[in-house]
């Protein structure tokens, strides 16, 4: 007994302990919105973790996907409107710019990338008024297309700086054989070029469409009609001022969050490659 | 000549999109702002006057409340706020439970539920503290009396004494995984030899992650620091939800007090200023990460 006490690493253990009490503690939260969606409200008033009856329905599910002030299955329909086209488009012109900027030799690259790299640190904030007069101006307010045009014009400036510090580990060589074989500019990139930045694609895609699914700020200030409120925008419409139906909300918040869980499962290697090359640049 | 128009037909092709919607979704945007915040309602030039009205409104700096008394003190104070108890926590936690988890059974689970917060959007974040620190629903208040605490339990995020501090611890719990990724891949960089080496000399545990890991994950800091900064000046969509600012002001943030000014007040010019001032933060943070990464890579 002794020697096997005395066997014990007991650093390793505290580590094991205070590891598994750190998942404890940052999964409760998340079990808190997961019980709450599958139990009726009246089990919940003493708290979720109340266990000593359990009634499972999907009735708050039912209840927030056709809720009669936001419903979010329309919301859903909306944010897809909006997230796909909104992670394709920035992703074709950011490439096509980075690959310009990376290669072609004319007067003011230098200051085209400055000025994209200081507008990554630009809040929002910063253009919300004008860009909604500009909507405005343009008919394009209260339309789906003004907020993607929106997230494009946004997404551009970090895909470009992405992508352009993506294309500067590909290796040139084979680009200029193959326009020693008389590939043109345009050839060059779709045959060569595209295909070895797949991995690079694959990870702007995934954090793209996760920060438009995301987004709120753009969408506050550009969809206000109830029946084109994107997914983000109707979960606080579901909380009343001052008592909350917790079931419908967490029932809602599930809904919203389980496109960019997915996203994340499906596309984890390159999500994760993505975010810390992004940062760590 | 035949050479030069080949070039400027593919800076056409390839750059000029970009750059049209670039220059008018953003640039001009945001030139529009920074003129605006130095207009009246009337167009006329007011210098910094604005800017004056604005720093000293009891809804971005409120001195008769702070610091001596309770919240609300006002947006910059609470942006502040959030700043120093947000930041440390993060980036502590975050080293500290990549180097637990760096050989734990079962670590990548872990790491994905810590990370499920960076998954999550930010309005549903919201929900989650409100509902974390709900006086009957929420599981804050069933351990405050579990352990006796029972003065503190009330619903946090709808008093002002309160109400910004569960937002803060909240958002703790929302963005550790953020930080907690960056230094779990920064830990596989650092060789193994130096920790090697540093227990032949004798040192415990502990000495080693201050005098090995630390500085090995010090360009990983400048990262985090840096980029959760950004993230807790602009932050939005959490207060928006949780408590929309309130109660009276008490949870207020930059970001919220731009968006009312301009599309609830509809006075343009002086969230113009708000929206200004978060920018020239926001563009130092950035300068700052830029030269601290050059300087490094010399």
């Amino acid at each position: 007994m002794r020697t096997l006490l005395h066997r014990i690493n007991w650093g390793r253990v505290a580590v094991h302990v205070l590891a598994y009490l750190a998942g404890l503690v940052w999964i409760v939260p998340f079990m808190g919105i997961l019980m709450a969606s599958i139990r009726p409200q009246r089990e919940l008033i003493h708290g979720w973790w109340n266990l000593e009856t359990i009634t499972i329905s999907m009735d708050n599910f039912a209840e927030a996907w056709n809720h009669p002030t936001a419903p979010i299955g329309e919301g859903l329909k909306n944010s897809l409107i909006v997230t796909i086209p909104a992670t394709i488009l920035p992703l074709i012109i950011a490439t096509l710019a980075a690959y310009g900027l990376l290669r072609l030799r004319f007067r003011g690259r230098h200051i085209i990338l400055f000025v994209i790299v200081l507008l990554l640190s630009i809040p929002q904030q910063m253009v919300a008024v004008p860009l909604f007069q500009i909507l405005l101006d343009f008919g394009i307010l209260n339309k789906f297309s003004g907020l993607i045009i929106t997230h494009t014009a946004w997404g551009l400036i970090w895909i470009t700086i992405f992508m352009r510090n993506y294309l500067t580990t590909l290796p040139v060589e084979v680009e200029e054989s193959a326009s020693l074989d008389g590939a043109n500019r345009f050839q060059t990139f779709t045959r060569i070029v595209l295909p070895l930045s797949i991995p690079g694609l694959a990870s702007v895609a995934a954090l793209q469409f996760t920060w438009v699914w995301n987004d709120f700020f753009m969408a506050l200030i550009t969809l206000y009609e109830p029946s084109m409120l994107v997914a983000t925008q109707r979960i606080p419409l579901l909380k009343g001022q001052y008592s909350v139906d917790w079931g419908v909300l967490s029932a809602a918040s599930l809904l919203v969050t389980a496109i960019p869980l997915v996203i994340f499962v499906v596309l984890q290697k390159y999500y994760i490659k993505g975010l810390i090359g992004w940062t760590s640049k | 000549m035949r050479k030069t128009i080949r070039v400027w037909s593919e800076v056409l092709f390839f750059i000029f999109p970009a750059l049209i919607l670039l220059a008018i979704f953003v640039v001009y945007p945001a030139i529009r702002t920074l003129s605006m915040s130095v207009y009246n309602a009337d167009g006329d030039f007011v210098g910094l006057k604005n800017f004056a009205d604005v720093l000293i409104s009891k809804d971005v700096l409120n001195l008769s409340r702070f610091p001596t008394d309770t919240p609300p003190w006002g947006a910059i104070p609470h942006n502040a706020l959030w700043i120093l108890i947000h930041l440390p926590l993060v980036v502590i936690l975050g080293m500290v439970l990549a180097v637990i988890l760096k050989d734990v059974w079962g670590a990548s689970f872990i790491k994905s539920i810590i990370f499920l917060g960076m998954i999550t959007p930010m309005v549903v974040g919201g929900g989650i503290v409100r509902f974390i620190f709900d006086e009957h629903s929420g599981i804050f208040n069933a351990v405050l009396r579990g352990i006796g605490l029972d003065q503190f339990v009330r619903s946090w995020t709808v008093y002002p004494e309160t109400a910004l501090l569960a937002l803060i611890l909240g958002s703790v719990i929302l963005w550790t995984g953020f930080s907690l990724i960056l230094y779990s891949s920064g830990l596989s960089t650092i060789p193994q030899e130096l920790y090697e080496a540093a227990e032949v000399d004798g040192a415990n545990g502990f000495e080693r992650f201050i005098h090995i890991t630390v500085p090995s994950l010090k360009p990983v800091t400048i990262t985090v620091v840096s980029m959760t900064l950004l993230w807790e000046l602009k932050i939005f969509d959490l207060v928006y939800t949780a408590t929309g600012g309130g109660p009276g002001g008490a949870s207020t943030v930059l970001a919220l007090r731009m968006y009312t000014l301009a599309f609830r007040a509809l006075d343009f010019n002086k969230s113009a200023v708000i929206a200004t001032v978060m920018t020239v933060l926001t563009l130092t943070i950035g300068a700052w990460l830029a030269r601290t990464t050059r300087r490094m890579e010399d």
